[in-house]
């Protein structure tokens, strides 16, 4: 797997809709304390924004208030939280033990020559992000990639690049 | 309906008996019931569509008594889908590898037709005996497993409060509030044995009396860790899929034990479905009067909330996953002092982990002594394993402790996979080490594996065989480690990228002799100076295949030479010309197109263009493409 670095830069977004800000408002408001939910908060805004802009981290702390850097050191920390911009399909590849040991790393090399980015990164048309797992706990099915929320198991290379080129003809189609 | 008495529960097991009948001991049932394993894995190879088939299948045949129940992990993971078909008065038959079509044909022929199809299972390899019995539990043949932790998982709907009931479900919760002090309640602990199953292999009992003890009259917590990151292990993961409320009523019971009214579930977002079922389990036990205030009519109020991780390996040490809770970034803080003393909030707090609270309850329904007869001297109980890897029959398996690798790994794993030769198991994920063939009869238990320089760990469990290459293998763990490194103290945030560093050259070919001392020195190092387990035991992997398997680090040093062909850089796949018939296999296989020859003709690898995905490798079918 190749590193890439610093895990997250902070992007800023100027023009977000205001409409979800005012979402994300009413579910801190919802909260019956703020005491210990920054993560959940920021879980929150995630799923608003589709991913964690500059802007996002300052509102979540001056609604908090707390620093900045509190919130922007919490989202740093934890793999969960992008502040990047996602692509529409999120395709990972488990990198547990079972999965490494029956030939995860090959796919995770096939998927970064096929779609040109590194893991972390996103596709020029937006399509795809590639990001690397750690255990989905379906071992049996060794090894797994992930796309969105569906596993696919027991994969070869030429089988990663069949389901790949079918997202990519659906998209196609899509744009049509 | 609520449940105010451990009388009332009684009825409402017996009447739940009713409708599950005696699944739970593997008796045949009374009336036809079609089981599907619908734990994450079972769904991800397509147990959705397997139960769609079945039920448009019985639909269509009018048949309307028959039940089909979703359960969790039945433990036969290699082979998903699976579909268990009880018949009254017939042994249960267990289908593997069931698609749409089969499903429509066990249906047809086992349902309607009464015919036991050609690849069906009567009997699994393991014992779903009745928890009293266990006792007498004697590994035979191939009956070596005992599902104690795993009772109910992939027998019962986990959605269902009831069939838990019908498990003498909540009994051993109303047993300690209603007949119970919490001193005998942590005496019965102590005595069963039980350690932490999470890898540190602490007394529980012992945990509970430290935290009972600390700071009378202050409000306690009790923790459940529910971030299993260890990658390849998932059982906790199938417990609360399969047996959500095995969890929760075993921290209830905690939460008695140790003065606690409020429990606290620290789960990964990455497990989707079982924070679902957590979700409805605890509904469900609120409804009933099994969750909330004056529990059994005792006074006594317990109540669980759901924390979600946020993707930190280190959040599974129990001080980052506090920090974690309280919504802070994962980091460890020094010990002293103890969560015991000061966790959550600073208040006195208990973690355990999930598999650890699925052994409570059996306990104290059945005594501490029951559960110390199991197992060896030090180690009381049964493991939950997940074997996965190299190995025939992957999946979940419980044993007593004192159970061989080699019993595991051969009598219920099937052997190596593809007939391969074994080389190695590594125990423990990242914090363990490799245990080679010499080793394979040691008995299982704490101490027995820390003496062979491996530990129980979480109980992951890779089998790795001849192709598998050590240093490779270490270097994963390593970037592992190094990646999930919480970068609060410098031996484990610099020292782990260090040794990932001379990992790394090493299995490039550019590493030198003196590379050796410095692995060991720093490991060594880092296991002195860092200030969590996770950074503690990061070098174990390294110390632990360099003392096994020295010579494949020197002839990656000395001879640049990787003799499983793993490591990329080193690796050069050509074509035996003796064994090629040019049957183009390799070539259609080929991603990038670098293999020519013409059809029944020798072909020829172009070296300049090879990726190294080994595709050509696994492709030929008569050991023509040969590596390194």
């Amino acid at each position: 797997m190749p590193k890439t670095g610093v895990r997250a830069q902070t992007i800023s977004v100027k023009d977000l809709p205001p409409e979800k800000f005012t979402r994300l408002d009413e579910y801190i408001n919802s909260l019956p304390s703020t005491k210990g939910a920054l993560i959940d908060i920021i879980y929150k805004a995630q799923e608003i924004f589709g991913f964690l802009p500059r802007e996002v981290l300052l509102h979540i702390a001056r609604k908090m208030g707390i620093s900045g850097a509190e919130v922007f050191g919490v989202v740093s920390f934890y793999t969960n939280f992008t502040m990047n911009p996602q692509g529409l399909h999120t395709i990972s590849v488990c990198m547990g033990t079972a999965c490494f040991v029956k030939g995860a790393p090959a796919l995770a090399q096939r998927l970064q020559e096929k779609l040109g980015i590194h893991e972390g990164e996103t596709t020029k048309d937006g399509l795809f992000t590639l990001k690397n797992l750690r255990c989905v706990g379906a071992c049996g099915l060794a090894p797994v990639v992930m796309i969105d929320d569906k596993i696919y198991g027991r994969l070869t290379v030429a089988e990663l690049d069949q389901i790949i080129e079918s997202y990519q003809k659906e998209a196609a189609g899509v744009a049509h | 309906m609520r449940i105010n008495t451990l009388e009332q529960l009684k009825e409402q097991r017996i009447q739940a008996e009713k409708t599950i009948q005696n699944r739970i001991f593997g008796q045949p049932s009374a009336r036809p019931e079609v089981l599907i394993g619908m734990a994450t894995c079972g769904i991800a190879a397509g147990a959705g569509e397997v139960k769609e088939a079945i039920e448009e299948e019985l639909e269509r045949l009018k048949l309307t008594d028959i039940k089909i129940v979703p359960v969790g992990c039945i433990g036969y993971c290699h082979s998903e889908p699976l579909v268990q078909v009880n018949l009254p008065g017939q042994p249960p038959v267990l289908y593997g590898n069931v698609d749409a079509a089969k499903a429509r044909e066990i249906v047809k022929g086992h349902l309607v037709g009464q015919q036991l199809l050609a690849d069906g299972i009567t009997e699994p390899n393991f014992e779903r005996v009745n928890l009293e019995e266990a006792k007498a539990f004697e590994p035979t043949g191939q009956r070596k497993q005992l599902r104690i932790a795993l009772r109910n998982c992939g027998v019962i709907d986990p959605t269902s409060i009831d069939e838990y009931i019908a498990g003498h479900g909540y009994e051993a919760l109303g047993k300690a509030l209603t007949q119970m002090t919490p001193e005998t309640v942590i005496d019965t602990v102590k005595r069963s044995g039980l350690r932490g199953r999470g890898g540190g292999g602490f007394p529980t009992g012992l945990k509970w009396e430290f935290t009972r003890k600390s700071r009378p009259g202050v409000q306690k917590y009790i923790f459940c860790n529910a971030d299993e990151g260890d990658p390849g292990a998932f059982m906790d993961r199938s417990v609360l899929e399969g047996d959500p409320h095995s969890v929760l009523e075993a921290m209830a019971i905690g939460g008695y034990a140790i003065g606690a009214s409020t429990g606290v579930i620290y789960i990964r977002a990455e497990y989707p479905l079982a924070i679902k079922r957590l979700k409805t389990a605890i509904a469900q036990a609120k409804e009933y009067g099994l969750l909330g205030g004056n529990l059994f009519g005792t006074g006594f109020n317990f109540d669980i909330e759901l924390r979600y991780g946020a993707g930190a390996f280190v959040c599974g040490e129990e001080t980052s996953l506090i920090n974690s809770a309280e919504g802070k970034r994962g980091e460890p803080s020094n010990k002293p002092p103890f969560p015991s003393e000061s966790g959550f909030w600073g208040q006195p707090t208990c973690v355990n982990n999930v598999e650890t609270y699925a052994n409570v309850a059996p306990i104290i329904l059945n005594g501490g002594d029951w559960f110390a007869a199991i197992g060896t001297e030090r180690s009381k109980g049964t493991k939950v394993f997940a074997l996965a890897g190299k190995v025939n029959n992957v999946g979940l398996v419980e044993v007593p402790m004192g159970t061989t690798l080699r019993e595991i790994i051969y009598e219920i794993g099937g052997g190596i996979k593809d007939g391969h030769r074994f080389k190695a198991v590594q125990t423990g994920g990242p914090s363990g080490g490799v245990i080679t063939e010499d080793y394979l009869d040691t008995p299982i238990d704490y101490e027995s594996l820390k003496a062979i320089d491996s530990i129980m760990g979480s109980g992951g469990m890779i089998v790795m065989d001849e192709t598998d290459c050590m240093v490779n293998i270490a270097k994963y763990y390593l970037e592992f480690t190094q990646d999930e490194s919480c970068g609060k103290c410098t031996p484990c945030r610099v020292g782990t990228k260090r040794l990932h560093e001379i990992l790394e050259r090493i299995t490039e070919g550019k590493a030198e002799m003196a590379d050796i001392d410095k692995l060991t020195k720093l490991a060594r190092t880092i296991k002195d100076a860092a200030l969590c387990g996770l950074g503690q035991t990061a070098p174990n992997p390294v110390l632990s295949t360099l003392k096994f398997f020295e010579n494949e680090y020197l002839q990656h040093i000395q001879e640049h030479y990787c003799a499983t062909g793993s490591c990329k850089a080193l690796v050069k796949y050509s074509i035996d010309k003796e064994r090629c018939i040019g049957c183009t296999a390799c070539a259609k296989a080929c991603p990038v197109k670098c293999i020519s020859g013409e059809v029944k003709k020798v072909h020829a690898i172009d070296q300049t263009k090879c990726i190294q995905c080994g595709a050509c490798f696994t492709t030929c079918k008569f050991g023509a493409v040969i590596k390194p």
